[in-house]
């Protein structure tokens, strides 16, 4: 089983999302995701300032297997992308939800994390797709 | 296994093949002295024995048609008839320059009118350009003329084309090339596009759709002409994307489907060489409503013969691809093919490449391989999951696909659809018999013997190749493509 920490909050597209101290939101893909992806060979990270709504593509995974699309999981503004994955994608296989974080959003409204799924109900909806 | 040296290292300072060089000098005619260079070129120097040596043997380490069962999902590996090459390479035709008159190409013009009519009829569409050189381009000519289609219409509110996430990539990536924003839609649990998500999605943004029928899930999309209404009432265009055209050939048309344009990789369904360097061809078909935004050059008849339409014949067409027909020979070996076949022929293609993909999907569930749709029919092509394989053996589809090139067969396409976990999409086509499709069976059959008895042969396949297993990391992390003298 993945590891999924209690403390984040996850999308059904597979991005987790943390609201820190300094009210912004950082983001990255799960452990599942980067299972499920393989090992990254490319990440391309989002531009700087570009205000997004929740569910916009704003990045993008490339692994040895496919390409997918990194979805904002909150509205707001990107204020931060994570420059070492240019050189060192591999961070997001190693360490999904420390060195591999992706983007940091200034949300428009930070409780609205709160609509994102819980690590059970992310854990349930992954038993629920094993099943099909 | 021998190890081969690049050819630049086989060589020697100094060795020249002369026998292939010019017996002049070169004549550089007017060109300005700067403009010459004064170094020559790094070649490689080596004999002409060793040219052909070199090139011979890398030929030989091919997986090709020519040698081996290839049933690459989603690509059509069929077999070229040899007679569809020796056509077009009649001295006629070979030798035929671009600009010579029209009078004097007759008969090359005709044999591209009468392909853009064979495949105006075999599509159900109102017109054909062959002229996009490749599959990408004519996807970009067909989205390109559905742009020029809103525009003329002063609909300048049509920002979006919507893709079933079981499309091809090309498909985004085309929309995105021709300035749109793409909005994804997902399939339902039947393989189908779920109609409730296009009938939310559709509106005053909507440019339009692209689609492939059959899907690359292997499945025919049941709904389509309501879905053809949907996006039409919308105001929006239908875009098909011909990949897997081999499956309905002269069954079913794209232009009854309601798609208003259409590309054909002829180099898929009608038979010319993928690959190998040369130009490939796109031919695009397109409906009454976007019949004057084809892409020129086009072959048109008059009261005088055949000729090449140009932009005072197609004042609204969206314009030349290319300078000239680029890929003549090309289009040669496809009219050749489409001649052999006749509409008959083209019936029996689908019809066999359906046959052959719907016994290897039976006889391979039987043998317990979990078929991803297995209450479908299957198409040309289909899908299986190796999920469970990976998740109680460990081994993947892609170690089942590496093993597969030991046996001797071309591994299937491996993790697309991407919707599909461990999936390998198999397509056998109609040129094969069922004694090879038997081989590929017990193949499969026996690797997963393998699998279950010694996994580490299987994840450390292939074994009898020239090569082993390639990083595929580090070939797409560290490119490094040309070579430099030390």
């Amino acid at each position: 089983m993945s590891d999924l920490p209690t403390d984040l909050y996850y999308a059904s597209s597979h991005e987790w999302a943390r609201l820190d101290d300094d009210g912004l939101i950082t983001v990255g893909i799960t452990d599942h995701a980067q299972e499920a992806l393989g090992d990254l060979v490319f990440v391309e990270t989002p531009s700087l300032d570009s205000s997004v709504e929740a569910g916009d593509a704003c990045a993008v995974v490339e692994s040895v297997k496919a390409a997918s699309d990194i979805f904002a999981p909150v509205a707001g503004v990107i204020v931060d992308a994570n420059g070492r994955l240019t050189d060192e994608p591999e961070l997001v296989n190693t360490d999904p939800y420390g060195d591999g974080w992706i983007m940091r959003i200034k949300p428009e409204e930070p409780d609205l994390i709160e609509e994102l799924m819980s690590a059970e109900d992310y854990e349930h909806m992954l038993a629920a797709e094993e099943e099909d | 296994m021998r190890q081969d040296q690049l050819i630049f290292d086989e060589g020697r300072p100094g060795r020249r093949a002369r026998g292939q060089a010019p017996s002049e000098p070169v004549d550089t005619g007017d060109l300005p002295a700067e403009s010459l260079r004064t170094t020559p070129p790094i070649l490689p120097e080596v004999s002409e024995l060793q040219v052909v040596r070199h090139y011979t043997r890398l030929s030989q380490k091919n997986f090709s048609i020519d040698t081996q069962f290839y049933p690459l999902g989603s690509c059509t590996m069929k077999y070229n008839p040899r007679a569809g090459n020796a056509l077009a390479m009649l001295p006629g035709f070979l030798d035929r320059h671009p600009w010579a008159a029209t009078a004097q190409s007759q008969g090359y013009l005709a044999c591209v009118h009468e392909l853009q009519d064979m495949l105006r009829d075999v599509t159900g569409l109102a017109g054909v350009s062959l002229t996009p050189m490749a599959g990408a381009q004519g996807e970009f000519a067909g989205v390109a003329m559905i742009r020029a289609y809103h525009r003329a219409r002063g609909d300048h509110g049509r920002t979006e084309i919507l893709v079933p996430d079981a499309a091809h990539g090309t498909n985004p990536a085309t929309a995105v090339m021709c300035g749109y924003k793409v909005r994804e839609l997902p399939t339902d649990g039947e393989g189908d596009v779920d109609l409730q998500a296009l009938r939310e999605a559709v509106g005053p943004r909507t440019a339009g759709i692209m689609l492939t029928n059959p899907s690359t899930l292997g499945v025919f999309e049941r709904r389509i002409r309501q879905m053809a209404d949907i996006v039409h009432e919308a105001g929006g265009l239908l875009y098909y994307d011909g990949a897997n055209l081999n499956a309905i050939l002269g069954k079913s048309r794209p232009g009854d489907m309601g798609f208003d344009v259409i590309h054909i990789n002829l180099h898929k369904t009608f038979s010319t060489p993928h690959g190998g360097g040369g130009p490939g061809a796109g031919a695009i078909g397109a409906s009454e409503r976007l019949l004057p935004y084809l892409p020129i050059p086009m072959a048109g008849r008059d009261e005088n013969g055949y000729r090449w339409l140009t932009e005072v014949d197609c004042p609204h067409s969206i314009g030349r691809l290319s300078a000239f027909m680029g890929n003549a020979g090309v289009i040669l070996r496809a009219y050749v093919y489409a001649r052999m076949l006749g509409a008959e022929g083209m019936v029996r293609v689908a019809e066999f490449a359906t046959l052959n993909a719907n016994y290897l999907m039976t006889r391979l569930r039987a043998e317990g391989f979990q078929v991803w749709f297995p209450q479908r029919r299957a198409s040309h092509e289909f899908i299986i999951s190796l999920k469970r394989e990976a998740k109680e053996l460990n081994v993947t589809a892609m170690d089942v696909a590496k093993r597969l090139l030991d046996y001797g067969y071309h591994a299937p396409t491996a993790y697309f659809p991407l919707l599909v976990p461990e999936c390998l999409l198999i397509e056998p086509t109609e040129t094969e018999t069922r004694e090879e499709l038997d081989g590929f069976i017990a193949a499969l059959v026996a690797i997963r013997q393998e699998a279950r008895r010694d996994p580490e042969l299987v994840r450390s396949a292939p074994h009898d190749l020239p090569v082993r297993r390639l990083d595929e990391v580090r070939a797409a992390r560290e490119l490094d493509l040309c070579w430099t003298p030390d």
